[in-house]
């Protein structure tokens, strides 16, 4: 029973509230709506060493949603450090750029990408903050409005999520749909366990969002590997899928991870899942989790272990922090 | 020097507007460069650039020019209107590349150069065509002429300069003048065209082992007896001739006979009865080594240029002249086989002019300078202005 109300809930959703960007093609009415609403929107571009392609979206972005169609009210770098050229770049294209740990510099210093999406909800000033990767080589203007757009015509969504979906010929023919190999291997049997309808997002790691400041500042962020997970989590947990859109963008071409490097992002994507799970009383009397993963390599015939110590810092929910009440002048 | 109309200044105040010009353009640069990353990087080979010419088509919609269409060859065309409406300048940049649509078109923009094949060629000059709507805006300035705007298909290779050629064929608008805008190189200066003939050798030779004809039964082979007679052919010092061998293909592994190869060549010259005769050569001797070799040879011509344009005297030359020299771009006078050969065949002045520097062209590592453009801008928008203001017609000397 529960089943077929989760499945229709699903096929509902999944009829309602996902989009392909080609319906959001008309820019000048979506700027149009975005005026009437009086709405600021804030592209985000976190970024560590991302010389190579981060030129190529500042102005790509500035050119076609600022110059042309004014839906950005700002495009900002926040970088972790970068030790390339990667600020110089986004600075020299006309970005606003900033150091994530120059952001709210009072507060314990912490690395990792989560850490520069949060600092954003801070420093930027948008209604709406859209997040895209630094590392896209295809970038297109429809990586921002296609997320923006549903968010600016449909005022009870909160969250758009971006999902890839491309096929190279389309028949009529059944094809398989949905993310990379951690998304399928991992992410997708966890939601099936305990959030079913939330298997409903079909790329829930895509690092591309566009989302309302009154929702971002309320959930708290991981900063390193679980931002996304723990972000459907809590915003699932808080609105309901009703919350949540998607937008298929096309295809993304961007840098392939190894095994290994998805072996890490799985380990510290399966702390973020264990302690939502935690706190919303669906595990219980789980005993600690330990936070080194260990690799193996081998030389001769000599096994090595090689130990990455991966452990999920989390942030506050902004709201909580005394700095962003004060500037944004939000009542206690 | 800002209208929102059109009015009468000299060809010395266009000079001194040059530098405020370039600077302002240096404002705006993000125009050209986004229109260059989403243009350059959908697929454009000849004979199939409908995609790129529908975003081209798109773009003069989208900022209001009027008769913003395709025709049936394909060329994307839109309208910038003047205030005397009877007469026109063409601005043609081609819309195809040499590249498949296989090739991945990614280009990458770092901070002082772009990267990625068709980058230069033409994929910026597509994209200075696509921004001058939106530049004319920008600098607040109405021409007195129409500026016709056209991303032209079907140019390269077996293309011909079809696309171009028919629009000047069928279309019934007056055009006093035309510019055909390259990415690369700036400083150039195209106002004559070369004879030229282009096509393509292709020997295949029969499936069966001939073990009589060990070890020379092979199509490279006679490719090869084509090149050596193509190297003996004596070429003039005047007129200036020139026999380009493009590519070579044939073959397909180490240890399989070839039973096929092709060479690409074009003759080029500055006398039309030079490149005739070279042309007249080839087929003798293709025949020849066909009936002794009893391989199949076909030679197959499939792109002429007549020789012609106007002279360096002409206004229009001299007056681009002068306003590169304004902007310390050093004018290098080279004949064309471009876009120019089909405005000579219909008797408009045109020249080429370039818009940046850059490197590996055609390759896939293609490459351009993004400072330089700002000039390449600044010239070709000086030209029009200057073709606009009447001091490029002959009839002014």
């Amino acid at each position: 029973m529960e089943d077929t109300v989760t499945q229709n809930k699903i096929e509902k959703w999944l009829s309602e509230n996902t989009y392909h960007h080609s319906e959001f093609w008309d820019l000048k009415k979506m700027v149009e709506r975005k005026e009437e609403q009086n709405l600021t929107i804030s592209l985000c571009l976190p970024t560590l060493n991302e010389e190579n392609t981060i030129g190529k979206e500042v102005v790509l972005f500035k050119s076609e949603l600022m110059s042309r169609y004014p839906l950005l009210d700002e495009i900002a770098v926040v970088d972790s450090g970068s030790d390339d050229r990667t600020r110089e770049v986004a600075a020299s294209f006309g970005a606003d750029v900033y150091l994530a740990n120059e952001i709210l510099p009072e507060l314990e210093t912490k690395k990792g990408k989560g850490e520069n999406l949060w600092k954003a909800i801070y420093q930027l000033k948008g209604d709406i903050i859209v997040y895209v990767d630094a590392d896209i080589k295809n970038i297109h203007p429809r990586f921002a409005y296609g997320l923006i757009a549903p968010l600016i015509y449909r005022p009870e969504v909160q969250y758009v999520k971006a999902f890839y979906d491309r096929p190279l010929a389309v028949s009529n023919e059944v094809r398989p749909s949905g993310g990379g190999r951690v998304t399928e291997i991992l992410i997708r049997p966890l939601f099936s366990l305990f959030f079913p309808e939330l298997t409903a997002i079909i790329q829930p790691l895509s690092g591309e969002y566009a989302v309302r400041r009154n929702v971002l500042e309320e959930i708290p962020f991981p900063i390193g590997y679980g931002v996304e997970t723990s972000h459907l989590i809590d915003v699932y947990s808080k609105y309901g899928l009703d919350a949540f859109a998607q937008t298929d963008l096309d295809q993304r071409v961007h840098r392939n991870q190894t095994t290994r490097a998805l072996g890490r992002m799985a380990f510290g994507l399966l702390q973020t899942f264990i302690n939502r799970a935690k706190s919303l009383g669906i595990v219980k009397e789980m005993a600690e989790y330990n936070t080194i993963l260990r690799q193996f390599q081998v030389q001769k015939e000599d096994y090595q272990q090689v130990e990455y110590e991966i452990e999920e810092h989390e942030r506050p929910p902004m709201i909580e922090i005394e700095e962003y009440r004060k500037k944004f002048q939000v009542e206690t | 020097m800002k209208t929102s109309t059109a009015v009468d200044y000299t060809f010395e105040e266009i000079l001194d507007w040059l530098p405020e010009l370039e600077a302002n353009l240096e404002e705006v640069g993000e125009i050209i460069i986004a229109n260059l990353i989403m243009l350059g990087e959908i697929p454009a080979p000849t004979f199939h650039e409908e995609r790129r010419v529908n975003f081209l088509t798109d773009r003069f919609s989208e900022i209001g020019l009027l008769n913003s269409s395709t025709d049936e060859v394909g060329n994307g065309v839109g309208i910038l209107e003047g205030e005397n409406d009877d007469d026109n300048i063409l601005i043609v940049a081609h819309a195809d590349t040499p590249f498949s649509e296989n090739v991945d078109h990614t280009l990458s923009v770092e901070q002082k150069y772009i990267r990625g094949p068709g980058v230069a060629d033409n994929s910026l000059g597509l994209a200075a065509v696509a921004s001058l709507p939106s530049i004319f805006e920008f600098l607040d300035i109405t021409l007195k002429k129409n500026l016709i705007l056209m991303g032209a298909t079907r140019s390269l290779g077996r293309g011909n300069l079809e696309g171009l050629r028919f629009f000047l064929d069928n279309n019934e608008l007056p055009i006093s003048a035309g510019l055909s805008v390259e990415g690369a190189q700036l400083g150039r200066l195209s106002h004559v065209s070369i004879g030229m003939l282009r096509g393509e050798i292709t020997c295949t030779i029969p499936e069966e082992y001939d073990w009589s004809r060990f070890g020379d039964a092979s199509a490279i082979l006679t490719i090869n007896e084509v090149i050596n007679k193509i190297n003996d052919i004596p070429l003039p010092k005047r007129p200036r001739t020139s026999i380009v061998l493009g590519s070579i293909e044939g073959g397909t592994t180490y240890n399989t006979i070839a039973t096929n190869a092709s060479l690409r060549f074009e003759i080029r010259s500055e006398s039309s009865d030079m490149v005739e005769e070279i042309g007249h050569r080839m087929e003798e001797f293709v025949a020849e080594i066909s009936s002794k070799t009893g391989d199949e040879i076909n030679l197959d011509i499939f792109a002429r240029r007549e020789p012609g344009g106007i002279k360096f005297s002409h206004p229009l030359a001299r007056k681009t002249r002068f306003i590169m020299e304004e902007l310390n771009v050093q004018p290098r006078l080279s004949p064309s086989t471009s876009e120019l050969a089909a405005f000579i065949d219909k008797n408009i002045p045109a020249i080429t002019l370039g818009i940046t520097r850059g490197d590996n062209i055609r390759e896939l590592d293609e490459n351009i300078l993004i400072e330089p453009i700002y000039k390449g801008l600044t010239q070709l928008i000086g030209t029009i202005l200057a073709i606009d203001g009447g001091y490029c017609d002959t009839e002014q000397d």
